[in-house]
């Protein structure tokens, strides 16, 4: 990505040690053309500083790492901006912009830039690594000589980007997994993931704005529970990433959930850094409840640094190509465009969140960036535009009887009038064109070619029209002919030889 | 040579003609199938010349020969690419051997008849001349579109519904003329006046058909062929002319309606000319988002990572000339034990069955090739699609746009693979001027570039 970025015109400072823990060091990024700052505030002078965690008070140093940015540059992070105003403000008062890499709309156009469903994909995947680390046993079932062994049972409530990887996941460890969501839309996906969905007898569709959940009603959320209870006591791992925008994390797994569940079960609460779905979550900590882990880790993206290292970056990069079309190093923020719009909070000292909801034009895709999985095309094959409600008449005319009849009837008048002759030879022709209609049905259809070259050929059999009056004492009728026979030669060896070489060559 | 010798050597011939179209059935009895066909021509054309040729044998001979060289030649000469071209000026040939005999029949002074056999006999000429006419320009406009010589373009001239009917008529009138006609000068001008209109009305047919509909347009050239042959076999009271000409009208007219019915595409429409011209003229709504790109190493990487791997051919891989590097990288990947596989269109190329033929002269065996139908369900399994030179075939629009020129179309499903990979030249819209959100869509990735040097890149990564 740094080359990348070189490569577009840009200068790139990075923070000494920045990338240790994604395996890439100092000398690896030198190589790629970055600058190294020796120390934290020397990275914090660039135009456009990028970082994933909100500016925060740097211990080391004994600064805000606000304080080190100069007026009029730029940030590229997380903001959480509905968590963190008081920040905006700060912002805005130091006319620093800002792009919240947490804001950026979802649509389809920007999910090469959403970091939230590349760090959504990594959670995901690492909830279920961190859950089988605690988990005892094996998550596949395997009959070994020394006994039976039993497939996990992994319970995953919703199916959003991180749900449907931790799916991918467990399911890929062997483990038999089920889902849940309140949209009943993701269940294709769900089950396009080879997983079971979990589907409650109740009607009310969880589709909130923007391809998120929504709340959901009292009788709902009872029915829910319901089913959370009575699965809590058969599976073994429950991840759980339910979270509703804007609002905290809603409580799905009580306390006498997780104790009716076998000891050396684990939660794995992706949620937890919203409050948790899980009553006995605690924050970035793994507590052990009636025999229960469970795991409350908020910072999964950065145990699989060098994943998220490469995501993000990518992320990064393409929202700053979106920003500097020019590739000349020079940024523009476009407060035109809905996604640069969208995900800049503080714009030229002025708080610019939340942003106006976006017009969407184009047919919508629910939200999940997730590379793996395509959502099925929800909406039903539209119906041609309906006819007008044909009458009797017309429907006989339409109907299989009406050719019949007209031949039939085109036939009888033939029959008064034409000669014996004639009607032999129409008999030949309407008999052919049915052991034609039989044969040419029966033809591959990767031979279409060679059969046009063929009867091509074949319909070169004119050729006995011009051969018995080429003998004609009329020299025109001799020319005539003449020529006919030699086009037709031309026809018949051309199209015969052009297809034996075809199909010499499907010979195979 | 007794008349009945001569039946029965053209019977001998029709059941040949019979037994060769039905070898296509498989790849296996196919060449034999050719080969029957050819002894059944031979067959007819020598016991003709034996019965009926009483001089200017020496001169026939020569003209045979002549003849057959020429498309001996041809036939080598031609690239399988161009396949559609030999094809449509094939067809013209016959066209234009369908007027020769009709005129020469028809001038004959040997040939009496009274009543209404002289009629029908008057008739069957006329018919006879008119298609063969029809196919005669027709096909000649239909190869220069093909070749290039002519823009692909539908032209359309206003009113040209009305001009097609209008020509129809004066045809039908002249016939009714003809037939009435006193003397013998006057109907030949009559005949001369209609050859005139039909060869006007093959021109303009096919001028007002998009090159998108030229798979249709082929078969349909195909069929008339046959009908004209049939025509003639009428006039010369000749049953293996009618049973031949029967059999290839049949079989052209089959192919014709796969055609449309691989484009969702009425058969009246594609001759009335004119791909979305109809419809509304914004061509669909247009498409929002980005073209992601790929490189070669990228995608190299992609397909060495793959297990299933589904290739899309279209007419870009014919122009490309790709079907050998195409070849090469499938054959690589086989190797390393990855599932290549490839799906065809119908319609893709420019004649049916147009890219099988291809990939048969790339050496692609043909058990890995298969039909939209058979690998349409499958595309939710296959890690990469390669889409080369292909558009229209592979437009979600056809499914999701009720409006669309293209809508209702059967198209291959790229888009429910996990990764699709376009290879094309620009950002060009298809045949049938619609875009293709497929482009844009997060699952696809393009590579711009002629196929071909993009394809040999891309099997020297792999």
């Amino acid at each position: 990505m740094i080359r990348k970025l070189v490569a577009a015109g840009f200068e790139v400072i990075v923070e000494s040690g920045a990338g240790a823990r994604a395996s890439f060091n100092d000398d690896i990024l030198r190589e790629a053309g970055a600058a190294i700052a020796k120390d934290t505030a020397g990275a914090w002078t660039a135009d456009l500083v990028v970082k994933v965690r909100p500016p925060e008070f740097n211990r080391e140093l004994e600064r805000h790492e606000l304080d080190m940015m100069s007026a009029g540059s730029r940030l590229i992070s997380f903001i959480w901006p509905a968590q963190n105003e008081d920040l905006l403000g700060q912002f805005a008062e130091r006319k620093i912009d800002v792009l919240a890499m947490d804001s950026i709309p979802r649509i389809s156009r920007a999910q090469k830039l959403d970091a939230l469903s590349s760090m959504a994909n990594i959670a995901g995947y690492r909830a279920v690594i961190e859950a089988s680390n605690r988990f005892g046993r094996f998550f596949s079932g395997q009959i070994t000589a020394a006994g039976k062994v039993d497939p996990a049972r992994v319970l995953v409530i919703g199916a959003g980007v991180a749900g449907l990887a931790a799916i991918g996941t467990a399911k890929s460890l062997g483990a038999i997994v089920r889902a849940f969501d309140t949209r009943p839309e993701v269940k294709d996906q769900i089950q396009s993931m080879d997983a079971e969905f979990l589907e409650l007898e109740f009607e009310e569709d969880g589709t909130g704005e923007g391809g998120y959940a929504k709340v959901m009603s009292k009788e709902f959320i009872d029915a829910e529970m319901a089913l959370f209870a009575e699965q809590a006591s058969e599976v073994d791992i429950i991840i759980t990433t339910a979270l509703i925008p804007g609002k905290p994390a809603p409580k799905l797994i009580t306390n006498e959930m997780v104790e009716s569940m076998r000891d050396g079960s684990v939660i794995v609460d992706l949620a937890a850094e919203q409050g948790g779905n899980c009553e006995a979550t605690k924050p970035d900590k793994v507590v052990n409840r009636h025999g229960v882990h469970v795991i409350g880790f908020t910072d999964l993206p950065s145990r699989l640094a060098a994943q998220s290292s490469q995501l993000y970056a990518t992320n990064i990069y393409n929202l700053i190509m979106e920003m500097a079309p020019e590739k000349d190093g020079n940024i523009v923020i476009d407060m035109e465009d809905d996604v640069i719009r969208g995900a800049t909070v503080v714009n030229e000292g002025e708080i610019t969140w939340p942003p106006p909801p976006i017009a969407v034009s184009a047919e919508r895709k629910p939200s999940f960036g997730g590379q793996d999985i395509q959502p099925e095309a929800k909406e039903p094959e539209k119906a041609p535009a309906v006819a007008i409600e044909p009458s009797e008449v017309a429907r006989f005319f339409k109907s299989a009887w009406f050719p019949v009849i007209i031949a039939g009837l085109s036939l009888f008048g033939l029959g008064q009038v034409a000669p014996p002759s004639f009607m032999a030879h129409f008999t030949v022709f309407v008999l052919s064109c049915f052991i034609g209609y039989m044969v040419i049905w029966n033809v591959s259809p990767t031979l279409h070619t060679p059969l046009m070259s063929v009867t091509n050929a074949i319909s070169s059999i004119i050729v006995l029209g011009a051969l018995t009056q080429i003998s004609s004492p009329s020299n025109l009728i001799y020319i005539l002919a003449g020529i006919a026979v030699f086009i037709t030669c031309i026809n018949i060896v051309g199209g015969f030889s052009v297809t034996q070489r075809m199909l010499q060559m499907f010979k195979g | 040579m007794s008349p009945s010798l001569i039946t029965v050597s053209y019977l001998g011939a029709a059941a040949l003609f019979i037994l060769a179209l039905g070898g296509l059935s498989s790849n296996e009895t196919a060449r034999r199938g050719n080969l029957f066909g050819i002894i059944g021509m031979t067959i007819a054309v020598l016991v003709t010349i034996s019965a009926f040729v009483t001089n200017h044998h020496e001169v026939l001979i020569a003209i045979m020969i002549a003849g057959g060289i020429i498309g001996f030649i041809l036939a080598r000469r031609v690239q399988m690419t161009q396949m559609p071209e030999l094809v449509a000026i094939l067809h013209s040939l016959v066209g234009l051997a369908a007027v020769l005999v009709g005129f020469a029949n028809f001038m004959d002074p040997s040939i009496q008849y009274s009543g209404a056999e002289k009629t029908i006999h008057e008739i069957e000429i006329y018919i006879g001349i008119a298609i063969g006419a029809l196919t005669f320009t027709g096909s000649v406009v239909a190869y220069g579109k093909l070749s290039g010589m002519i823009g692909g373009q539908p032209m359309l001239l206003p009113a040209r519904h009305w001009l097609n009917l209008a020509l129809f008529i004066a045809v039908v009138v002249i016939a009714v003329k003809f037939v009435g006609a006193e003397d013998h000068q006057q109907a030949t001008l009559l005949l001369l006046a209609m050859t005139v209109l039909a060869l006007l009305f093959g021109v303009h047919m096919v001028a007002a058909i998009g090159g998108a509909d030229m798979p249709v347009v082929i078969s349909m050239l195909n069929s008339y062929s046959g009908w004209a042959a049939a025509a003639t076999g009428f006039m010369l009271s000749n049953d293996l002319l009618i049973v031949t000409g029967a059999l290839v009208g049949s079989s052209g007219a089959i192919l014709s309606y796969i055609m449309c019915r691989a484009m969702n595409r009425h058969f009246i429409s594609v001759i009335a000319g004119g791909f979305g011209t109809t419809g509304g003229s914004s061509g669909g709504p247009s498409i929002e988002g980005e073209v992601q790109t790929i490189d070669i190493p990228t995608m190299a990487e992609l397909l060495n990572n793959a297990s299933d791997v589904m290739v899309v051919p279209g007419y870009g891989m014919a122009t490309a000339q790709a079907q050998h590097a195409i070849a090469e990288i499938s054959k690589a990947l086989i190797k390393k034990g990855i599932k290549v596989r490839f799906g065809i269109h119908p319609v893709a190329g420019r004649m049916p069955g147009h890219m099988n033929v291809l990939l048969a002269e790339a050496k692609v065996p043909y058990d890995i090739v298969f039909e939209m139908d058979e690998i349409n369900d499958d595309f939710p399994d296959v890690d990469v699609s390669i889409v080369v030179g292909a558009n229209d075939t592979v437009n979600p629009l056809a499914q999701e746009d009720a409006d669309s020129p293209i809508a209702g179309m059967p198209v291959l499903e790229v888009w429910k693979g996990r990764t699709t990979v376009v290879l094309k030249r620009g950002m060009a819209a298809g045949y049938a001027g619609v875009d293709n959100p497929l482009f844009v869509k997060d699952n696809t990735r393009m590579l711009f570039g002629d196929a071909k040097e993009s394809l040999d890149a891309l099997a020297q990564a792999i």
